[in-house]
């Protein structure tokens, strides 16, 4: 393989009381790609997810990004390195406007928001920016409803809109499309193709014609196992998966 | 708002009852900047209202220091327990972090009894008022209380750019969607901390201007009650409104002050208030006043 891996577990593992949600994960992701997690329901996707942002912390195994080890960094500072989630229910901050929640990732840009003294108005500087943002994800005309009412479909949207905000080198999106319309499916699947040309993106998606379309592999897992990995092809053929999402499929 | 305080003692009402008012309104903006934009309940106010109420009074009557150095030292000492909670409380949420405050504030509160700077039961009295910046005499009335309403109109503007800045949108953002906020490379407990220790400051900018404007510091200001008291003017006022501390704060005291004659029947009669507020209208006075105005200019051709 030619390109450089930008995020890899080694030996990853979470233990919860009397079961074991994630067992042994080996995960290489390569930069400039499109990996898709996927597997039955249970199979420790989100609980992978939350192991790598450190919202859980392993019970045993690494994580490393960039090269660099980040097993025991703090989730803020996984953000900041750039390594990015978004969730399975949607968030957004349902009380303040389209615009400001997208302002609020674009605020990052600015370091720290401590300034208690500075008006609101220097965050208008940003709104340029946040406007191309609601405009990729489709929002236009949303910018000033608060975020809890728009439709699910338009609020994983905004999420999106948001995350990419940060220009994060990395994005782990979970479920991205879960929920939507067909129409809104095609628009945030050509959005994270059109995203990913210059970053790396980790999914969980059950959608498998998202999965086929977009990603350039996938690993399945199952029961907090890797049970393959390959390209689409090979792991849609590959009989313990069809095992595993079909039940035993010589029944 | 400062144009309608301004004016209030020309108009018949007693200067020091305004005062108090200013003073507890500002403890209310002050608290309301913590529950209605960070979140936090906080069921331990009391102390930075009192702490500082006793470091100001002590330090004007015991080292004779000029009344604008005794209330930045009151202020100050009240921002620096503000750090030292903040940082044991903000750890946990919820339910945990108000039994925290409330219990820090308890230990403050049998530390001032016990201590004998603050003379127990009897407080420190015939505390000096002093001349402000040397030249303005203080035991006149009214300088007292444009000085008062100076302070709290600084308290109340600080609150607002406080609320309406890049740190506020951060604040907001953490109390609607804390993972979230993480997740976006924000460290939510450095944002609450900043948030308490200005809501302590502020409280205690309150309660050593209060203590210059009674020339007393005692118990009441650092007892439990106190800090369900602003819970209350916050909740009856509009918990994360701008003017609604305000109100609370206005309404509560006057009721404390003319139904003083009725002795207990107060804390009965604010208890009953409690009560109605929550069940019935639960984004309180100026939130309540807000909402009826939206939906009016909601209404089509209205």
């Amino acid at each position: 393989m030619a390109g450089d891996t930008i995020l890899e577990t080694r030996g990853l593992t979470k233990e919860f009381k009397g079961f074991v949600a994630v067992k042994d994960v080996n995960l290489a992701v390569e930069r400039g790609t499109i990996h898709a997690l996927i597997g039955p329901n249970g199979a420790g996707k989100t609980t992978c997810f939350n192991l790598l942002t450190h919202f859980l912390t392993p019970t045993r195994g690494q994580i490393h990004f960039k090269g660099r080890e980040i097993t025991g960094s703090r989730p803020a500072d996984i953000a900041r390195m750039g390594l990015v989630r978004s969730f399975q229910i949607s968030a957004v901050f349902p009380k303040l406007k389209v615009l400001e929640n997208v302002r609020i990732a674009l605020q990052r840009h600015r370091g720290h928001s401590f300034d208690f003294w500075r008006p609101e108005r220097v965050l208008d500087a940003l709104n340029a920016r946040a406007d191309a943002l609601i405009e990729a994800v489709g929002l236009v005309g949303f910018e000033a409803t608060a975020a809890g009412e728009l439709p699910y479909g338009r609020k994983r949207a905004l999420e999106i809109a948001t995350t990419l905000a940060l220009e994060p080198e990395m994005m782990l999106l979970d479920e991205p499309t879960a929920g939507m319309t067909h129409e809104d499916v095609e628009r945030i699947s050509a959005l994270i193709k059109r995203v990913a040309a210059d970053r790396t993106v980790l999914m969980v998606e059950h959608n498998l014609s998202v999965v086929a379309t977009l990603s350039d592999r996938i690993t399945v897992l199952a029961r907090g196992e890797v049970l393959a990995e390959g390209h689409y092809d090979e792991v849609s053929r590959h009989p313990a998966v069809v095992e595993a999402y079909l039940g035993t499929a010589h029944a | 708002m400062a144009v309608l305080f301004a004016v209030a003692p020309w108009v018949g009402l007693y200067p020091v009852f305004v005062m108090k008012v200013l003073c507890f309104a500002l403890f209310a903006c002050a608290f309301n900047l913590l529950i209605g934009f960070g979140g936090l309940l906080s069921f331990g106010h009391a102390m930075f209202l009192g702490t500082a109420g006793y470091v100001s009074a002590h330090a004007a009557k015991e080292w004779g220091l000029p009344p604008e150095l005794a209330i930045l030292a009151g202020t100050a000492a009240s921002a620096a327990l503000g750090v030292v909670t903040g940082l044991i409380a903000i750890r946990r949420q919820g339910i945990y972090f108000a039994m925290i405050t409330l219990a820090i504030a308890q230990m403050m509160f049998f530390f001032y009894l016990q201590a004998p700077f603050t003379h127990g039961e009897d407080g420190i009295q015939a505390v000096p008022r002093g001349r402000l910046f040397g030249v303005l005499d203080l035991s006149q009335p009214m300088a007292m209380y444009y000085t008062v309403l100076a302070i709290f109109l600084f308290g109340f503007l600080v609150v607002y750019r406080a609320i309406h800045s890049p740190f506020g949108q951060v604040l907001k953002a953490i109390r609607e969607n804390e993972p979230r906020a993480i997740s976006l490379g924000y460290d939510a407990e450095r944002y609450k901390l900043l948030a308490f220790v200005l809501s302590a400051t502020l409280s205690g900018l309150a309660g050593a201007t209060k203590a210059l404007v009674f020339q007393l510091a005692s118990l009441t200001d650092v007892h439990w009650t106190m800090s369900g008291e602003v819970v209350l003017m916050v909740l009856l006022g509009g918990m994360g409104t701008i003017f609604g501390p305000v109100v609370g704060a206005l309404v509560i005291i006057t009721l404390e002050n003319y139904l003083a004659p009725f002795g207990q029947w107060v804390t009965i009669i604010t208890g009953l208030i409690f009560v109605v507020c929550v069940l019935a209208f639960r984004r309180g006075i100026v939130g309540e006043f807000a909402a009826w105005m939206e939906r009016r200019r909601a209404r089509p051709g209205g």
